[in-house]
């Protein structure tokens, strides 16, 4: 878990981008980003957009030119390639199909540009169809399939010249929710069966965390975090991470020696590793907001404002003694009966405290932060 | 299945280039791309319209304003630039509040002969101009089937001011259908319900709800009939008789003067005429671009 | 229930009034149409047909008129291919190049439509007539462009620019470069994005384009008749060949090639209507 992974592993395979930068005008989309997409494994890049990943997507393509850094794929640097020549392949958001033709000529695209034979072309563009399931499609044109369809058309098109990595930008944004839970578990399938390496761009969390063996956070044209999703899950580097990842009960509070106070609360040794007299954050995730009988290590006593039973877990709304209010998202066998206005012990695990650095460092809560 | 799938991205004969670009190469590679098209659309536009619009508009100021003012007031010239702007003017309005009348019927109604009348809209935009007015002497000219019938009644229509409004009306009546019908259909049926239902009458609802998206159309219909109308030339030249004071428009005025070598007075004339149908055309861009959605 | 035995105007039920309205409105628009557009071609097909077949005959025989129907086809022909091209290329530029200056590019296109056709004319005579701009460089050369066919083929192209730029450059705009882009990363050069990929998806609207300035071009009077010195079988379209008809009280002849050339734009109209509408279709895709 470091904020810049290393990047000089000695292994001339996979992706490596270096200082990459770039600039639009006079906004500044990527600065100095620098990482690594191991051989035959799926990375994601995630954040909110703007956050300018899909800026170093395209520059990894060729689709867009940095104004400095490095780009090398499977060991030949490629900065200053045009992207034609470099054997990429590329999923947009919006497919990007060729509307004019069937969806068997719009597979066949790039091999036809290489001029391969005919047979040979016919041969791969079957296995392809076959592969993405929609054989029975191949004389369709793109207007007359659905979304899901499509995309697959367009990872379809973009294996078939066989490329040496895959990049996708946003591949599910534009599909429905079910269809995009479908199709991400179709494309973690594909991904074990042909071991392409793919860099995935993406500002679904869930997504990132369920297909990715690592991830990169990226917020406001920086590298927050890299690591494999349990890490910036668990171990988040920085407040946006931890704000971003997950959802997080985030309380303001000021460091007093080793513990961060706030509101009528003290959090004992929260804060060791922040300077005394600095305003700090705490977050804490919904799920690691527990009731206790335990009254002996530092509970926190609050009453119960709302509960919402979803089926097999509940939200439940608390709020201490002072006002501040918590959210718990907890499963139904861990909870006894609980009713509005009842008084309960709370205990606080795996708070992480981070300096605070500017309001846009909180991550997004469902509810509203009370100020001490 | 494991070596078929296997095969399937992994192996390929052909290594990836090496890395051979350089920046500066890139760089100027695309920036060569950009500029030669660039320079092409430059170099077609530049030479084939601006230097020739050039030339009429720095001959007919040349000698100065005093020498324009000079030049318009030559015999003809105020009459035949009335006649063309009240001319253009009528022709724009009469085709605003009709042209509106087809473009609704077009949108709004099924009926039969709809396919026809919309075909019927687009024919001035095939037919030549020429055509037109011969159109027009062929049916209401003197020996025609029409024309006959209304000379015996003391009405003129060829050779008279009747004759070149018809000819105005043909040539610009798609002009109007079709800047206002795509505007029509965008609108949105609910608005209209709506007044409805609080108990506005059709032509309320019309004019309180509908009119006021149509307007800019409208009038940008109604401007470019009026910068079309104010400089034909081929549908007029043949029905017009030419007659001074009459029947005299102002581009048959310049084709005058030019065959008269008399180019600066008709650049002056050209610089006027082109001055105002340019500003029309213009302001009826700003007003179909920039309408909110 | 005010006194008995007043009797009210009858009033006409809400849904007749509203079939009534409609009808009237439809019924305004028929005439309106129908009178402007339909009757005149009526008319002339009636003088044409009145001509008799040996007035068809003998201008068809007529060496002039074939002449004048040539020179149509081939300025009409020269006019179409180069603002078809380079109209292209112009609809690129604006609509994916952005480049200070633009909306000027974009004015001087639309420049033509607003010049009075008599005035193209008059430009001629001022960048290549006696004194003109141009003149003296042509004339060194032995190249004669005013009063002859060349002058018609530089007026002609004028008028003819803004179309198929007009049609072309919203069709780009509204389609995004996105496809552009995934022909790119799949090893296509630009010329080969092109014509596989840009050209396919605005063929409609250039369709559309190139059949309004066929159409345009055959039909060009204003600036031809200033221009061309009108000499019989050498420099007069068909326009002009039918105005001398005219002129000269052959009136008979003048409705035959009119007719002629009005048949030619209906086919025209045929096919701007199913340019038209396919473009039309495919920008709601």
């Amino acid at each position: 878990m470091t904020v810049n992974g290393s990047v000089d592993t000695g292994v001339a395979s996979g992706i490596k981008v270096r200082h990459l930068d770039k600039h639009f005008g006079s906004f500044h989309a990527v600065k100095d980003v620098s990482f690594a997409a191991e051989d035959g494994k799926i990375t994601a890049i995630l954040g909110p957009s703007g956050s300018g990943k899909s800026t170093v997507l395209r520059m990894i393509a060729g689709l867009e030119r940095p104004d400095g850094g490095e780009i090398t794929i499977t060991g030949d640097e490629q900065t200053w390639v045009p992207v034609q020549e470099r054997r990429v392949g590329f999923v947009f958001q919006h497919y990007a199909l060729f509307r004019h033709m069937t969806v068997r000529n719009n597979v066949a695209f790039g091999l036809a540009i290489r001029k391969e034979r005919k047979p040979e072309i016919g041969k791969r563009v079957d296995e392809l169809l076959e592969l993405v399931q929609l054989a029975p499609f191949a004389d369709r044109y793109p207007d007359q399939l659905s979304g899901g369809q499509r995309q697959r058309v367009a990872l379809a098109r973009a294996l078939a010249p066989r490329p040496r990595v895959l990049l996708l930008d946003e591949p599910f944004g534009a599909l429905d929710a079910r269809v995009r839970q479908e199709l991400r578990r179709w494309l973690d399938d594909l991904h074990r069966e042909l071991g392409v390496t793919s860099l995935l761009v993406t500002h679904d969390q869930e997504e990132a965390l369920e297909l990715a063996n690592e991830v990169v956070v990226m917020h406001h044209g920086r590298i927050e975090q890299i690591g494999t999703p349990d890490d910036v899950y668990n171990r988040p580097a920085s407040p946006f991470v931890a704000g971003f990842i997950g959802s997080a009960n985030v309380i303001e509070g000021r460091v007093e020696g080793d513990h961060l106070r706030f509101g009528n609360h003290v959090m004992s040794g929260a804060a060791t590793h922040l300077a005394n007299g600095a305003v700090a954050h705490a977050y804490i995730r919904p799920i690691d907001v527990r009731i206790t009988e335990d009254d002996s290590n530092g509970a926190y006593r609050a009453t119960v404002e709302r509960v919402n039973n979803l089926g097999p877990s509940s939200k439940i709304r608390f709020r201490l003694t002072d006002g501040q209010p918590l959210l718990a998202d907890l499963p139904n066998e861990v909870l006894p009966i609980l009713e509005a206005g009842q008084q309960v012990l709370l205990d606080l695990r795996n708070v992480k405290v981070f300096e605070s650095e500017s309001e846009d460092e909180l991550g997004a809560l469902e509810e509203p932060v009370a100020a001490p | 299945m494991q070596e078929q799938v296997g095969t399937l991205v992994r192996e390929d004969p052909r290594p990836a280039k090496p890395a051979a670009g350089s920046r500066a190469r890139q760089v100027a590679r695309a920036a060569m791309g950009r500029w030669s098209l660039r320079s092409v659309a430059l170099l077609y536009l530049g030479l084939m319209v601006a230097l020739p619009t050039a030339a009429v508009v720095i001959r007919g100021f040349g000698g100065g304003l005093a020498a324009l003012k000079e030049a318009l007031d030559a015999p003809g010239a105020h009459q035949a630039l009335m006649l063309s702007v009240g001319l253009a003017a009528l022709t724009a309005v009469i085709n605003a509040v009709l042209g509106t009348v087809v473009a609704y019927v077009l949108v709004r109604y099924r009926f039969v002969g709809r396919g026809v009348l919309s075909t019927l809209v687009d024919i001035p935009f095939a037919v030549p101009t020429l055509v037109t007015g011969v159109m027009l002497v062929a049916l209401y000219g003197p020996n025609s089937l029409v024309g006959g019938f209304f000379i015996d009644h003391g009405f003129q229509i060829i050779f008279a001011r009747p004759g070149i409004l018809l000819a105005l009306l043909f040539v610009t009546l798609p002009l109007v259908v079709r800047t206002v019908q795509p505007v029509l259909h965008q609108l949105d049926l609910a608005e209209e319900e709506a007044a409805r239902v609080l108990g506005a009458s059709r032509w309320v609802t019309f004019r309180k709800v509908v009119l006021p998206h149509l307007r800019s159309a409208v009038v940008a219909g109604g401007l470019l009939s009026f910068a079309r109308a104010i400089g034909e030339y081929g549908a007029v030249v043949i029905l017009s008789g030419n007659l001074l004071n009459k029947t005299l428009t102002a581009p048959v005025f310049i084709y005058q003067l030019i065959s008269d070598f008399k180019p600066d007075a008709a650049a002056a004339v050209a610089t006027l005429l082109f001055g105002l149908s340019f500003t029309l055309v213009l302001v009826t861009e700003r007003l179909t671009r920039g309408r909110p959605a | 229930m005010s006194t008995q035995g007043e009797l009210r105007p009858a009033r006409l039920s809400a849904p007749t009034r509203k079939r009534l309205v409609h009808g009237g409105l439809i019924a305004v628009a028929l005439v309106y149409v129908g009178t402007l557009v339909l009757a005149p071609l009526v008319g002339i097909t009636w003088a044409a047909t009145r001509a008799g077949w040996h007035t068809w005959s003998a201008t068809f025989a007529d060496p002039t008129a074939r002449h004048a129907y040539v020179l149509t086809g081939v300025i009409t022909l020269v006019t179409v291919v180069v603002t078809a091209i380079l109209g292209v290329v112009v609809a690129l530029v604006l609509s994916r190049d952005l480049f200070p200056g633009r909306g000027l590019l974009s004015a001087v296109a639309d420049l033509p439509i607003a010049i009075s056709p008599v005035i193209v004319g008059l430009m001629a005579v001022l960048l290549f007539g006696t004194g003109g701009w141009f003149e003296s460089w042509f004339s060194a050369r032995g190249i004669r462009i005013l009063f002859a066919v060349p002058s018609i083929a530089i007026v002609t192209l004028f008028i003819c620019i803004p179309f198929v730029i007009r049609e072309v450059t919203p069709i780009l705009q509204e389609l995004g470069t996105e496809e552009e882009q995934a022909a790119k990363t799949l090893g296509a050069t630009s010329l080969q994005t092109f014509f596989r990929v840009t050209l396919p998806n605005i063929r409609w609207g250039l369709l559309y384009g190139i059949a309004l300035s066929t159409a345009r071009a055959i039909g060009e009077v204003g600036a031809v008749v200033v221009v061309s010195g009108l000499i019989a079988g050498q420099t007069e379209t068909a326009t002009l060949f039918i105005l001398r008809a005219f002129d000269q009280f052959h009136d008979e002849t003048g409705y035959v090639v009119a007719l002629t050339l009005a048949m030619v734009s209906i086919v025209l109209l045929a096919g701007i209507e199913i340019f038209k509408h396919r473009e039309e279709k495919e920008l709601s895709r």
